[in-house]
């Protein structure tokens, strides 16, 4: 009971402050300085249409590195956690006979599915600076294809020795980019070196386009080592 | 726009209450997968509320091209800024997510149980 009392009034406390954050706040009527310089220097400097990814693949390129350094960190640290100890592999084949095979709806839905999410992973990929995607995105959508994979078919395995190799070469391949950006163009990850091309052509906007699809292979690579750690 | 309620309020609202739904739900439960489940709802509250501090009144998605030119832009685009971290939040509240229920896995390994009452090792 008392422990009841105490967390109404600590929601309480946390209520009070957040009515007056919003009490206190008006809606922004223009764009504050430095929104003001991306979105005005953005497509002239870089080339990109979609200025969110030029924030985050140019701009902010450094900070995009490090998240795709936790994300490596987490996809070890919960191998690490849910590595297997000797005697959980003896119970693992017991508890697959009692699997029940996953349902007509789930294994057709896969077979229909699985290459029209595959296909739409890699365009959101490809188009992150022309329209609205990027690298994390599509990423998430073809971890979510994985997923599906997975659940469709509960005794397939991924090959997830071939998915650690395709993704630490990926990153390999981000960070010399940037330091080609570093010593062709103005910093790192700058992706100037390349043309820019005619503005809102495919192959356009320099480099980012190529880090965009190296991001999106990481992130899919990873998420879905993640998802089959978790399976077992 | 049918309420006289300004965009940016509706969305500070719904992001700090599900934000105030998991604090509780973190706060009051004793089972690990709700508590996870409350952290969750915190992050997506927040998650909101910080893209709801970049809308600009009537503004649209920061997308120039041919018929969305950067003169325009400027005066008719949300702030791109929060929406891009944003991005970087939601990968990190995932990853932070999935490093908690391999945790609760393995406490559940070595007790049989998820209510956190069981697990009184570094209670003082």
């Amino acid at each position: 009971m008392i422990r009841r009392v105490i967390v109404l009034f600590v929601v309480g406390l946390f209520a009070i402050v957040f009515a007056r954050m919003i009490g206190d706040y008006s809606e922004l009527q223009g764009l504050r300085p430095l929104a003001e310089y991306f979105v005005s220097r953005g497509p002239v400097e870089l080339g990109v249409p979609n200025i969110v990814t030029g924030i985050l693949i140019t701009y902010r390129g450094f900070d995009t590195l490090g998240e795709v350094a936790v994300l490596f960190m987490v996809a070890a640290s919960v191998g690490l956690l849910l590595k297997k100890d000797g005697q959980a592999a003896d119970t693992t084949p017991a508890d697959a006979e009692e699997q029940r095979p996953p349902s007509e709806i789930v294994s057709s839905g896969a077979t229909v599915l699985l290459p029209v999410i595959f296909a739409f992973g890699a365009y959101v990929i490809m188009n992150g600076h022309l329209s609205a995607g990027g690298g994390f995105q599509g990423g998430a959508i073809v971890a979510s294809g994985s997923m599906l994979m997975l659940l469709a078919r509960p005794d397939s395995s991924l090959n997830v020795a071939v998915l650690s190799v395709i993704e630490s070469f990926a990153g390999v391949i981000y960070v010399c980019i940037g330091i080609l950006g570093l010593v062709l163009a103005g910093g790192f990850l700058d992706g100037r070196f390349l043309p820019l091309g005619e503005f809102g052509a495919f192959f356009s906007a320099g480099a980012v386009p190529v880090i965009s699809t190296l991001l999106g292979i990481k992130v899919g690579a990873e998420l879905s080592v993640i998802i089959d750690r978790f399976r077992s | 726009m049918l309420t006289g309620l300004p965009l940016s309020t509706i969305l500070l609202v719904t992001g700090f209450g599900l934000a105030l739904i998991g604090i509780w739900g973190i706060l009051a439960h004793r089972h690990l997968m709700r508590i996870i489940i409350g952290f969750v709802l915190l992050d997506t509250g927040f998650h909101i509320v910080m893209v709801a501090t970049g809308y600009v009144t009537g503004g649209t998605a920061p997308i120039v091209d041919k018929a969305f030119s950067t003169a325009e832009a400027m005066h008719s685009t949300i702030d791109p800024v929060p929406s891009a971290l944003v991005v970087t939040a939601i990968v990190i509240g995932m990853s932070v997510t999935a490093v908690m229920l391999a945790f609760a896995i393995r406490l559940y390994e070595s007790k049989k149980t998820l209510s956190i009452d069981a697990f009184t090792e570094s209670k003082w």
